[in-house]
């Protein structure tokens, strides 16, 4: 999940040894699911697209010269917890920590004794590509002041599940980063609600029916975010490196409690509602679906044990259309876990189906088979596609 | 100067069927292995894209996904008495290229050899006396049935074959292959749905007495979880398998079976684009001690290891074995030496009929779609009054009816011009065929060797193929022309004609990619190549695993029997040859 960034320079300090701790610092690198946008050895260099510029991620190997090595726990602490880098500089809040903030110190101090066990990577990021002003550090002071509130998430009125599941959720695995709509500042307002972020759809996480998770039982997350797949859908795109990188490998019972805690949330706003007077692209939809779409996903939409359904499957039904379209002008590829190691790929339709086709087939699909959401234009489409275009 | 890389417990020539299904079991036995392949990466939604996989032009005619002979040639001629020429462009058959090698382009027929193939020396001259197959170099393959069996079945759970089983452990199951040797239980998918044709035909061969039962396929008849926990998707009937690789993940290759858990193994490493020229060996000879090959980029580096796999094309395992010097060429004056030794083919001939008013829909089409009849196949009858030995399974199966090829036309018709047009318009959907697919054994004259003079682009010299159908197998193959003969008299043809094979095997028109032998296992180190384990006698910690293994063809399509090879050669090395390194049959 390429969505923060840890923009800092490092500033050469003492870097004391600690007693091994790496087997628990280990689970909270895959709670906070570093590797989604350090890389999978941590080095960096990863670059993500906000709305603000480029943001490439720093090296967080123990290198001494281009890493993290010359870090003191407490100035990991900090920027962890605080957002400020050694030296006093802020970081922007693509480096998630206003979830982190919520987690224990000695979960942050068991994660970086496991960081400093990590193979040390020269690897020297030029992490600040930035437009100004928001290449401007010093802005983060005000924007800490206004949106950095971390909350208390534990309610004592929810057995132990429920409270573990929200301090995963909002905490270290720092859901709502992308799952959460932003305001024009960059912080979140709305939870779990569904937003587009890097020309992908986070959908809704809410018990809503129509787009939420209001038809996933507790099974079915838990199974989801195991293996990558469950009967609805199928992980692809910034999720498949969820999967992979963090949910796959936490413990049954975490996954449980996330499951509770989902599960508990009230139906966010809705989809707007299934498309009226499209007869005509419904029409024209049903025929270019069953020539491009049905050989897989069958003419019923229900897919099969490899192929995901489209029937019921939420991920259709959000009320932007950004990863549907996008899945079948670019294609895909599902994620690959120890349980489910498929990872079975969309092929790219971009090249041979018109827009007003792509535009046809998803309103259709979006509304067929008891699925219900807006139409897609193919001025939608379009949009995609040069956005798609231009980012390649 | 190679530039030498650190050393690997196995290094693996080739990454198609045999060389994916070795990776997978020896690391999952723990070893350190490196796959080392001369074509590209290639996965199903990215390089076999659903979206333009039907392109008949591309990959059919202009062979696409093949191996070019710019990257390989190969010499041939039909007798030691004329000068061989290379093939310029391959016809007859045509090997595959890159990850999944022709495992990526196959139609998924898997056929088990019979328990009478693995010991067929043994059984004819049993049941027929030594008299009966001289002249034919048959010879047992080393194997017993209760020993190779479990290997065919995990190779079937592995594909997801469809099909019905004729024989489980003993008792003979209705519906199914009479003829089969035993199996341990059903297949794992039901047979595929029939299209009209190959009901006809089952039909017409129940009427006739005959045993139809449905090809066993690895186009799958229902979405499928394989042991390994890789899914599979339904076959969608597209008529676009053979040559082309499959976009829907319902044929079963390396890619769509295997690949997707072996290629995260932390103790597996694939090397694309690399083109191995050679097996060292130590300096007497005994030992592989690392392979040489060019990269990507014209590198020549040299990767050392423990063992050597060689997992290429039969007849590119043949070569690599003779550009290596592991073994001892096969000499057809003197029938000594064992590399090149009983090289085989397959020998097929056909019947096509012609209606009127009939709608086959040929276009609903698979690789391996169809029903067989088993009544003719191998020593499932009597041959004592009959002047050879083998036979042929007769199948009516509906590939395709692609616009390019797919053309059939009554007899007399015009070959060109509106006449034609009219003529293909009438035959397309009134024309259905059945055909033989014959055993072909070796003789003395059939073999494989070092073209004396044309080479490679890096300077090796080329594979040179001499053979020709032996008299035997052309018998063989008349006789089963007759039995096609009778057999389209029930339909009512319009008209009926039926080919017969003659000798002088041509390799510009195409036959079959089923080229076998040349380093076939066995007992006896004077005689093969390769023990039963399919283990090098003369280097031990070389195995050759691939249809070169075959001591003869069956009438069968032979890779059902290479994926039980490479599963029966795995588990060798697995439980016996890791723990206790060295030959593990003492001549």
């Amino acid at each position: 999940m390429r969505r923060f960034l840890f923009v800092s320079v490092f500033i050469a300090l003492s870097s004391p040894a600690f007693a091994a701790n790496t087997g628990a610092g280990k689970y909270q690198v895959i709670l906070g699911d570093c590797e989604g946008c350090h890389g999978k050895n941590l080095a960096g260099g990863v670059t993500l697209e906000t709305p603000f510029g480029k943001m490439v991620t720093p090296n967080i190997t123990p290198d001494k010269e281009t890493g993290i090595g010359n870090y003191t726990a407490e100035q990991f602490k900090l920027a962890m917890k605080r957002g400020v880098a050694p030296g006093g500089r802020r970081l922007y809040p693509a480096m998630p920590y206003p979830y982190y903030a919520h987690m224990p110190d000695q979960d942050i101090a068991a994660m970086w004794d496991y960081i400093l066990t990590v193979k040390p990577v020269k690897n020297r990021v030029n992490v600040n590509q930035l437009r100004f002003p928001y290449n401007l550090r010093v802005l983060m002071r005000g924007w800490n002041f206004l949106f950095f509130k971390p909350q208390p998430i534990a309610n004592a009125s929810k057995n132990a599940d429920w409270n573990r599941g929200a301090y995963l959720v909002n905490g270290p695995g720092h859901c709502g980063a992308c799952h959460s709509p932003k305001n024009a500042f960059g912080a979140d307002k709305g939870v779990l609600i569904g937003t587009s972020l890097q020309g992908w759809y986070a959908p809704d996480l809410t018990g809503d029916h129509g787009a939420g998770l209001g038809s996933w039982s507790n099974s079915d997350i838990v199974e989801y975010l195991e293996t990558g797949r469950n009967a609805h859908s199928l992980a692809s795109g910034p999720m498949a490196e969820a999967v992979e990188n963090s949910t796959s490998q936490m413990t049954d019972a975490d996954l449980i409690s996330m499951a509770v805690y989902l599960k508990d949330l009230a139906p966010g706003k809705g989809n707007g509602g299934g498309a009226t007077g499209v007869d005509a692209q419904m029409k024209a939809g049903a025929v270019a679906y069953d020539i491009s779409c049905a050989a897989c996903h069958g003419r019923d939409g229900k897919g099969s044990a490899i192929f995901p359904p489209l029937a019921g499957n939420a991920s259709i039904r959000q009320v932007r259309a950004d990863t549907v379209v996008r899945m079948v002008l670019a294609g895909g590829k599902a994620v690959s876990t120890p349980k489910a190691p498929t990872g079975p790929g969309m092929p790219s339709f971009g090249w041979r189906l018109t827009d007003e086709q792509v535009a046809n087939i998803l309103t259709y699909v979006r509304n067929n088979w008891g699925n219900e959401a807006p139409a897609i234009s193919s001025e939608t489409v379009k949009r995609i596609r040069s956005a798609l275009h231009s980012s390649s | 100067m190679a530039r030498v890389l650190p050393k690997k417990d196995a290094v693996i020539i080739g990454l198609g069927w045999t060389g994916s299904i070795l990776a997978q079991q020896l690391t999952d036995a723990g070893l350190n292995v490196v796959a080392i392949e001369r074509g590209p990466w290639r996965d199903t939604s990215t390089d076999f894209n659903i979206a333009y996989m039907q392109d008949e032009l591309r990959y059919a005619i202009r062979k696409d996904l093949f191996l070019k002979p710019s990257t390989e040639a190969m010499t041939m001629r039909n007798n030691a008495g004329q000068t061989a020429l290379p093939m310029r462009d391959y016809g007859s058959f045509l090997p595959g290229d890159g990850v999944g090698g022709a495992g990526v382009h196959w139609n998924g027929h898997t056929w088990r050899f019979w328990e009478s193939d693995f010991q067929i020396k043994t059984h004819l001259t049993q049941r027929y006396g030594a008299a009966k197959i001289k002249g034919l170099q048959l010879q047992d393959w080393g194997p017993t049935w209760a020993e190779i069996e479990p290997s065919f079945d995990a190779f079937e759970y592995l594909c997801g074959v469809s099909g019905k089983a004729g024989n489980i452990k003993g008792q003979i199951q209705p519906g199914g292959n009479p003829f089969e040797s035993p199996r341990s239980r059903e297949y794992p998918n039901p047979p595929m749905k029939m299209p009209y044709a190959s009901t006809l035909f089952a039909e017409k061969m129940r009427e006739l007495g005959f045993h139809p039962f449905p090809l066993p396929s690895s186009n799958l008849s229902r979405a499928y979880v394989n042991p390994l926990g890789v899914r599979m998707g339904e076959c969608s009937y597209c008529g676009f398998c053979e040559r082309f690789a499959c976009g829907n993940y319902s044929k079963a290759s390396a890619q769509t079976t295997i690949l997707p858990v072996l290629m995260k193994k932390p103790n597996f490493e694939l090397r694309t684009e690399c083109e191995v020229l050679k097996v060292n060996l130590t300096p007497d000879g005994k030992m592989a001690k690392s392979v040489t090959y060019i990269d990507a980029h014209g590198v020549e580096v040299e990767q050392p290891g423990d063992m050597v796999l060689i997992c290429a094309y039969a007849l590119m395992n043949v070569r690599m074995m003779l550009l290596s010097k592991i073994g001892t060429q096969y000499d057809p004056v003197t029938g000594n030496g064992t590399v090149g030794r009983n090289y085989c083919y397959q020998t097929s001939a056909g019947a096509r009929l012609m209606f009127e008013g009939k709608h086959f829909n040929p276009f609903i089409g698979a690789g391996s779609l169809g029903q067989t009849i088993d009544d003719f196949q191998g020593d499932g009858f009597d041959h004592s009054k009959l002047n050879f030995v083998g036979g042929a399974g007769i199948s009516c199966s509906v590939t395709n009816g692609r616009p390019i090829t797919n053309r059939p036309t009554a007899p007399g018709s015009p070959r060109w011009g509106k006449g034609w047009k009219q003529a293909t318009v009438d035959g397309y959907n009134n024309s259905m065929g059945f055909g033989s697919q014959g055993s072909s054994y070796p003789v003395r004259e059939n073999y494989l060797d070092l073209d004396p003079t044309y080479t490679d682009r890096h300077g090796r010299p080329l594979l040179r193929i001499t053979f020709d159908f032996p008299d035997n197998d052309v018998a063989m193959s008349n006789y089963l022309s007759e039995q096609l003969e009778k057999m389209t008299k029930p339909f009512n043809a319009k008209y009926a004609a039926v080919a017969r094979l003659r000798k002088g095997w041509n390799s510009v028109p195409y036959q079959s990619t089923h080229n076998t032998g040349g380093a076939i296992m066995g007992n006896d180190p004077k005689t093969s190549a390769l023990n039963k384990y399919l283990q090098s006698w003369d280097v031990p910690n070389v195995f050759v695993i691939g249809a070169s293994a075959f001591a003869h063809n069956a009438g069968m399509n032979p890779t059902g029997t290479v994926g039980a090879l490479a599963f029966w050669a795995a588990e060798a090395i697995t439980t016996k040859y890791i723990k206790s390194p060295g030959a593990l049959v003492h001549a």
